[in-house]
């Protein structure tokens, strides 16, 4: 506990009933000197990121969280005092562990700051108040040394069998019970027992021991890594995809690309085959309503969209995202070269707006950077159809002259698209897909 | 996005315009006090927004960019004139004369409304979107009934200010209130502050129409004027509660306008609507052009810029400090306010859940 003057700023809830936020940066470092409202962190919650200003003056003794980790609401993340007690990084605990002496806390304190233990996923704190009648969980402090231990039959079985006595684990369950992961914490002899659910003696698996340093890394999953798997394992196992593909002559696009980056009109933008591909896409969604529509399945409706919503898919440091430029279909070629110059620049640097990647409702993902020909991609969920853009290569290819078919170099590359197979048979998107290919054969204009 | 058509007395640049039907009828003295007010409550809801990232509110309503549309309409208030706000009234309130700590309790969790109504003729915040159109209507029916309408008496005659914003528009409640408030001739100004959006909602997909134009169905008349412009709406609102004192019914305003900040503290914008749009509406401070005006025409000087500032800064002591002093509540007040006299069953409860509440290690609040 502190004993100077220096206070500590507990993670607040930012929202409505939020249990915990990620520490996203922190501003401020210790010694530094900090006014009331100076922002000090940034946390990002399951509804927004936001800055938190200082309640207090004076100045940082210790950072107490580590960027990248989840506290719970509640949790002290800094010290602010007069600078008497400086001090270096020091991680807290999780907040109901940090006022109690179990084996819970000891871990090697030079294992602290990467270790993950205690940093896993945890149930939401959804804790009731003790009544006086029971013993458990006294304000945080001496966990149930006298008195009935409550834990479930299960947990009292994994307990038995992973030979941890049950009065030395400090509870975390919503009455003060003893949970499955409060086991795991308590590390008895072979914590990696206490896992498998149901497994009894007879039957279980004889596993190694779990090494929490060096062989494994465990990564929360979170952010844009989370969003990208959901997203895309809702659309993988609801939308039945169909995948075809061709290979076009593009060397007309080619050329197409080197005569406007010479037109005055397009000065200023980085054109490329992804702007002639994404006018070629805008067009034939007007032919092809069906691809830029979606499967409403609550309502049993597919609902065909008068306005193109383009998306592309962008590589970034932190994983897939999918800005979209609004109403692609109204621009003409240089607002159009401009808006994708923009979305992917962004995109690169990270700073993406929840808003630019919503209301998709096509999406062309660029493989050709990675030197890949094609691929199968998996439509963005809200949408019917993705084209896959390959590299644009040069090879042998076969072109008729005067009634003659002769070898020549091309510039070639791969179209793939996958769409939904419940409302966009085969031939409607072959049909798509076709005209595509065409205006990119024949280097038409954005 | 156009700019719209509107009554617009000041603009962005700080240049004063005319309107042929509406004029600004202040003196220099009275746009400093409009300004000061104006910085006083954006202090009030910095510190607030603060305060709730501290940990030490649940949830704080930000009105950041609707000063203007707040303190014109507060401003052109009679003492007698009494308010129905919504939970974002914090401008209007300071105009009453509520102490800005007192508004705190409530999203602080401490109490129900910090202030008494009939102090400052200003009722309590009101969370259910809309619902307070009614009360306003009926307590304006009851203005009525008083007979403190249209008797030629300016310290009797009463108008009622209805607070709504856009998204409240497409309640029934409100279309309600306009429906009783055209019959009867309420004496009623609904004054809506369409900050452009409701929560995530925008206003262009609630309405294919002005907001304003939505009075003529009713049978009264709407009036768009530039929320951002303090002048123009303190002039419009002198207008419109004129016309309810001498008994010529309701008015609804429009205030167009801006929400800069979040919908509240629990809302994050930028999953929904874009920075420029947001950078656009900069340029259109309700602050800056005043400041703009009154610098430019020296009608204030350095001092009286830097008072102003050194007054937000005690103003935003105050609250930080009276936060955290605020007295907690007591459980059993819930029974004690049912009736001014407590009924021996309800005491009886009261007694029983005090018990229950007393049973538990911790302290329950």
């Amino acid at each position: 506990m502190v004993t100077t003057t220096a206070q500590e700023f507990k993670l607040p809830d930012v929202g409505e009933g939020l249990v915990e936020a990620e520490l996203v940066s922190w501003r401020v470092a210790v010694g530094d000197t900090v006014q009331v409202n100076d922002i000090v962190c940034e946390i990002e919650t399951a509804k927004s990121v936001v800055e938190l200003p200082s309640p207090y003056a004076g100045i940082v003794e210790a950072i107490l969280v580590e960027v990248g980790t989840n506290v719970e609401v509640g949790t002290p993340i800094i010290r602010i005092g007069s600078g008497a007690q400086p001090s270096e990084f020091v991680p807290a605990a999780a907040a109901h562990t940090s006022a109690d002496t179990s084996s819970a806390a000891e871990e090697p304190a030079s294992d602290s700051p990467g270790t993950l233990v205690g940093y896993g996923p945890r149930e939401a704190a959804t804790q009731r108040r003790a009544r006086r009648a029971s013993s458990a969980r006294a304000g945080g402090q001496q966990a149930a040394a006298s008195g009935p231990v409550l834990a479930k039959p299960p947990v009292r079985l994994a307990a038995r069998e992973a030979g941890i006595d049950l009065r030395t684990v400090t509870p975390t369950g919503p009455n003060g019970d003893v949970t499955r992961e409060d086991l795991a914490g308590a590390g008895g002899r072979g914590a990696s027992e206490v896992g498998g659910r149901g497994a009894s003696a007879s039957e279980r698996i004889e596993a190694p021991p779990v090494v929490y340093t060096g062989r494994v890394t465990r990564e929360p999953i979170k952010g844009v890594r989370k969003m990208m798997g959901q997203a895309m394992a809702a659309s993988a196992f609801t939308v039945p995809h169909v995948t075809i593909w061709t290979t076009v002559d593009v060397t007309e696009t080619t050329r197409l690309v080197a005569r406007l980056k010479q037109d005055p009109a397009y000065a200023g933008v980085r054109v490329s085959p992804l702007l002639v591909l994404a006018r070629a896409c805008v067009e034939a969604l007007r032919t092809h309503p069906l691809l830029n529509a979606v499967w409403d399945e609550p309502a049993q409706e597919v609902v065909l969209r008068h306005y193109v919503n383009l998306g592309v898919a962008a590589a970034t440091p932190r994983g897939l995202v999918v800005p979209n430029i609004k109403d692609a279909d109204l621009m003409s070629g240089p607002d159009l070269g401009r808006a994708i110059n923009g979305l992917t620049d962004v995109a690169r640097e990270g700073k993406t707006q929840p808003a630019e990647q919503q209301g998709g409702t096509f999406t062309i993902t660029n493989v050709g950077p990675f030197g890949m020909e094609g691929g199968t991609p998996i439509i963005n969920p809200g949408e019917s159809a993705i084209l896959c853009f390959g590299a644009v290569s040069k090879r042998p290819w076969v072109v008729s002259a005067d009634g003659e078919d002769r070898l020549a170099v091309r510039d070639v590359c791969t179209l793939a698209l996958s769409f939904d197979h419940r409302h966009i048979d085969g031939a409607t998107g072959s049909a798509f897909l076709a005209d595509v290919a065409a205006a990119m054969r024949d280097g038409i204009s954005p | 996005m156009p700019d719209v058509d509107f009554v617009q007395l000041l603009t962005p640049e700080g240049e004063r315009v005319e309107h042929p039907d509406y004029s600004f009828t202040g003196d220099d003295e009275t746009v400093r006090g409009l300004y000061r007010d104006m910085v006083l409550t954006r202090r009030l809801d910095v510190e607030a927004t603060a305060l709730q990232r501290h940990g030490e509110l649940g949830i704080w309503a930000q009105l950041l960019g609707q000063e203007a549309a707040q303190i014109g309409a507060g401003r052109a208030l009679r003492q007698q004139d009494y308010v129905f706000p919504t939970y974002r009234e914090h401008g209007v309130a300071w105009c009453r004369g509520v102490d800005p700590l007192r508004l705190l309790g409530l999203f602080r969790g401490v109490d129900f409304g910090g202030w008494n109504p009939s102090d400052h003729n200003f009722n309590l915040y009101t969370i259910v979107i809309g619902a307070q159109t009614l009360h306003a209507t009926g307590y304006a029916m009851g203005v009525q009934r008083d007979g403190v309408v249209g008797t030629g008496d300016p310290d009797r005659d009463t108008a009622v200010v209805a607070h709504l914003g856009d998204g409240a528009t497409s309640q029934g409640d409100v279309n309600e209130a306009f429906v009783f408030a055209a019959s009867y001739q309420a004496p009623v100004v609904f004054f809506c502050q369409n900050n452009q959006w409701a929560i995530s909602e925008p206003t262009t997909r609630q309405s294919v129409i002005p907001l304003y134009r939505r009075a003529d169905g009713f049978g009264f008349p709407g009036i768009r004027v530039d929320g951002n412009d303090v002048l123009a709406t303190y002039a419009v609102m002198q207008s419109a509660l004129q016309r309810a004192r001498d008994g010529g019914g309701p008015t609804l305003v429009e205030a167009y306008t801006y929400r800069m900040g979040a919908h509240t503290t629990t809302d994050d914008p930028t999953r929904y609507r874009h920075s420029d749009e947001v950078e656009h509406w900069k340029l259109r401070d309700p602050i800056a052009r005043v400041e703009a005006h009154l610098r430019r025409n020296g009608l204030a000087d350095g001092e009286f810029f830097e008072q102003v500032a050194r007054e937000a800064e005690e103003l935003g002591v105050h609250l930080r400090e009276g936060c955290r002093q605020l007295p907690e509540p007591v459980v059993t007040d819930l029974f004690d306010r049912v009736y001014t006299e407590i009924s021996p069953e309800l005491a009886d409860q009261r007694d029983e859940f005090a018990d229950y509440v007393g049973s538990f290690e911790e302290a329950v609040r």
